[in-house]
């Protein structure tokens, strides 16, 4: 069976969930075998094992953290050359996707990115795609090359198969321009405790509607009553109500939860496009005019600040 | 001696309109009005900011796209660019971002560059990997997705923000960097800025001016294929009730019956 390279993100050796659901879609199109970079490597064999990687092929070198991109698009060629895949399949992060675009270049193939789903077919694998602010879905396959395909988060379950993991070391010799950008500092993001963003099954975001930092209080009380994520609308960041790193929409994170929780959102084509995808949307706003009623399975039009605190009353109540 | 930068930029359906698929499967450019991507504006301004503090820097923009592509042009250099090139071709009709990447990198050698800026990603494509390849393929170090940008003395360093860390970069030029549109606000041309942007130079070039073959663009030589585009099905309509006081707790009604709770 042919072999299905998942390139793995992981902190420390601690696997990201995008990454196991890489696994559950490689094993549609052949044997997945895992690639971890960097710092605590090996240490992902297990997860990754646990999850159908029948291999991980593991390099610790202090070029992936300290140089931008390149020395992973380096190891990611020599695993290539290594193991004549017949797919490489990245996870959609902005690094992935920069990762994946240079590496299909080297390697004379095609490039897909942002997949919702994968499956195998006799011209390879086919990628479907959510396009023009998830308003198409396009099926799209990679025509020259080994296919390269970047995949978002929640575009697959995570599945136990349990498969042999055996870790092996990949010999990797960094190309001269792998030291061309330097990394001179790194702050880690504060950890908030919540579930990360692009992979939560609910999100709860607020938007022009909460009308100040200090009200994100009332969606962070939402959210976690329910065990989500917290976004906000780019109106609300670019308030400065709320990081950026918690944008949801075109030019911040794409989410696709199990529910989406809009409050005091209008639902502009700017944040649906980061949304629409969601599976069951609901949306809090006094507007019984805004966009964001089209998209929703309920909606409820009143003042967010009496609607939200009164739901995370209730949730908390019927959670006991 | 003076900082060449060169800003690619595209121009895009509208995001606005109602955004569809031709026959043959690329992106109608037809039925909706085209404008510079939004997120390339953010380009425009941190090359404009870089080339203002700078002793000397002539801003070009770049451009490859159909006729009507001279518009995110013009909006350019009235922003305040000094030039623009416009790469146009029947036989690019099509083209994927691997060949995009190709044209785009011909035409920087050929116009000559210490620093290419582009935005974070097109907002129809969507895609931002463009920046990545053509700094793959000119062979200079890549600083992407800045949310701040400077360049000093044949340096940029900058800060970008990824999504476990915020990262502080530097590299020496030539680089290509792109930015976010967190790198700061877009200027509004000036109608000084409009008047002067007519008399402002746009170069054309073809495929042949940039040693280009037909076969490595376009529909025909991309390295992916549609199969096919679909019109997600409208959401069923859903239910709207009216806060009379129990809006949150009908809400919670839904979401338990729905075993969300």
């Amino acid at each position: 069976m042919a072999e299905v390279l998942v390139y793995v993100d992981h902190v420390d050796g601690a696997v990201r969930k995008p990454t196991l659901e890489l696994l559950t879609l490689a094993r549609r199109i052949g044997e997945p075998v895992a690639v971890a970079l960097g710092g605590g490597a090996a240490d992902t064999a297990a997860t990754l094992a646990e999850h159908g990687a029948v291999k991980v092929l593991t390099h610790e070198a202090a070029e992936y953290a300290d140089y931008l991109v390149v020395p992973k698009v380096d190891a990611l060629q020599a695993a290539v050359a290594a193991v004549s895949p017949a797919a490489v399949l990245v996870p959609s992060s902005a690094e992935g996707k920069e990762i994946a675009a240079r590496l299909a270049l080297r390697i004379g193939s095609g490039i897909i990115t942002d997949a919702v789903d994968l499956e195998a077919s006799d011209e390879g694998p086919v990628a479907t795609q959510s396009v023009f602010a998830a308003s198409f879905t396009t099926k799209t396959r990679v025509a020259k090359g080994t296919p390269v395909i970047t995949v978002k988060p929640n575009s697959a379950a995570v599945e136990a198969a349990p498969a042999a993991g055996a870790v092996e070391a990949l010999a990797v010799s960094f190309s001269a321009l792998a030291t061309g950008t330097k990394v001179t500092g790194r702050t880690p993001r504060e950890s908030t405790g919540r579930p990360e963003l692009t992979e939560a099954a609910i999100v709860v975001s607020g938007g022009r509607g909460v009308n100040g930092a200090e009200n994100f209080a009332i969606i962070e009380a939402l959210a976690d009553s329910l065990g989500a994520a917290v976004g906000a609308s780019r109106a609300a960041v670019d308030a400065g109500w709320y990081p950026h790193t918690n944008q949801v929409g075109q030019t911040g994170k794409s989410v696709s939860p199990q529910l989406y929780i809009a409050n005091g959102i209008s639902g502009a084509i700017q944040h649906r496009a980061g949304m629409q995808t969601s599976k069951t949307i609901v949306a809090v706003n006094k507007d019984p005019e805004a966009p964001i009623f089209d998209l929703v399975d309920y909606g409820v039009v009143g003042d967010l600040f009496d609607v939200v605190p009164q739901l995370t009353e209730e949730v908390k109540a019927r959670k006991g | 001696m003076s900082l060449r930068i060169v800003v690619t930029v595209k121009y895009v359906p509208d995001a606005t309109g109602d955004r569809h698929f031709a026959d043959d499967l690329t992106v109608d450019r037809d039925d909706v009005d085209g404008l510079l991507s939004e997120l390339d504006e953010y380009a425009v301004e941190q090359a404009l900011q870089i080339a203002e503090d700078a002793d000397d820097a002539e801003v070009t923009v770049l451009t490859v796209g159909p006729e009507d592509a001279k518009d995110a042009l013009r909006k350019a250099l009235s922003m305040g660019a000094d030039k623009a090139i416009h790469v146009e071709d029947d036989d690019l009709h099509g083209t994927d971002a691997i060949g995009t990447s190709l044209v785009l990198a011909k035409a920087i050698e050929k116009a000559g560059y210490d620093l290419v800026i582009s935005g974070m990603a097109s907002t129809d494509g969507t895609m931002g990997v463009v920046p990545a390849l053509v700094a793959e393929r000119l062979g200079v170090p890549q600083v992407t997705l800045l949310s701040e940008v400077k360049v000093e003395d044949g340096t940029v360093t900058g800060r970008r923000d990824g999504d476990a860390a915020s990262e502080q970069l530097e590299a020496s030029l030539p680089a290509v960097v792109s930015v976010t549109d967190q790198s700061g606000e877009a200027r509004y041309p000036s109608f000084k800025g409009i008047m002067a942007a007519k008399k402002k130079p746009v170069q054309s070039w073809d495929l042949s001016d940039l040693d280009i073959e037909a076969e490595e663009v376009g529909l025909d030589g991309a390295w992916t294929k549609v199969d096919a585009a679909n019109a997600r099905p409208a959401r069923t309509a859903g239910t709207i009730v009216k806060d009379e006081g129990e809006g949150g707790k009908q809400l919670a009604e839904f979401l338990a019956g729905q075993k969300f709770i």
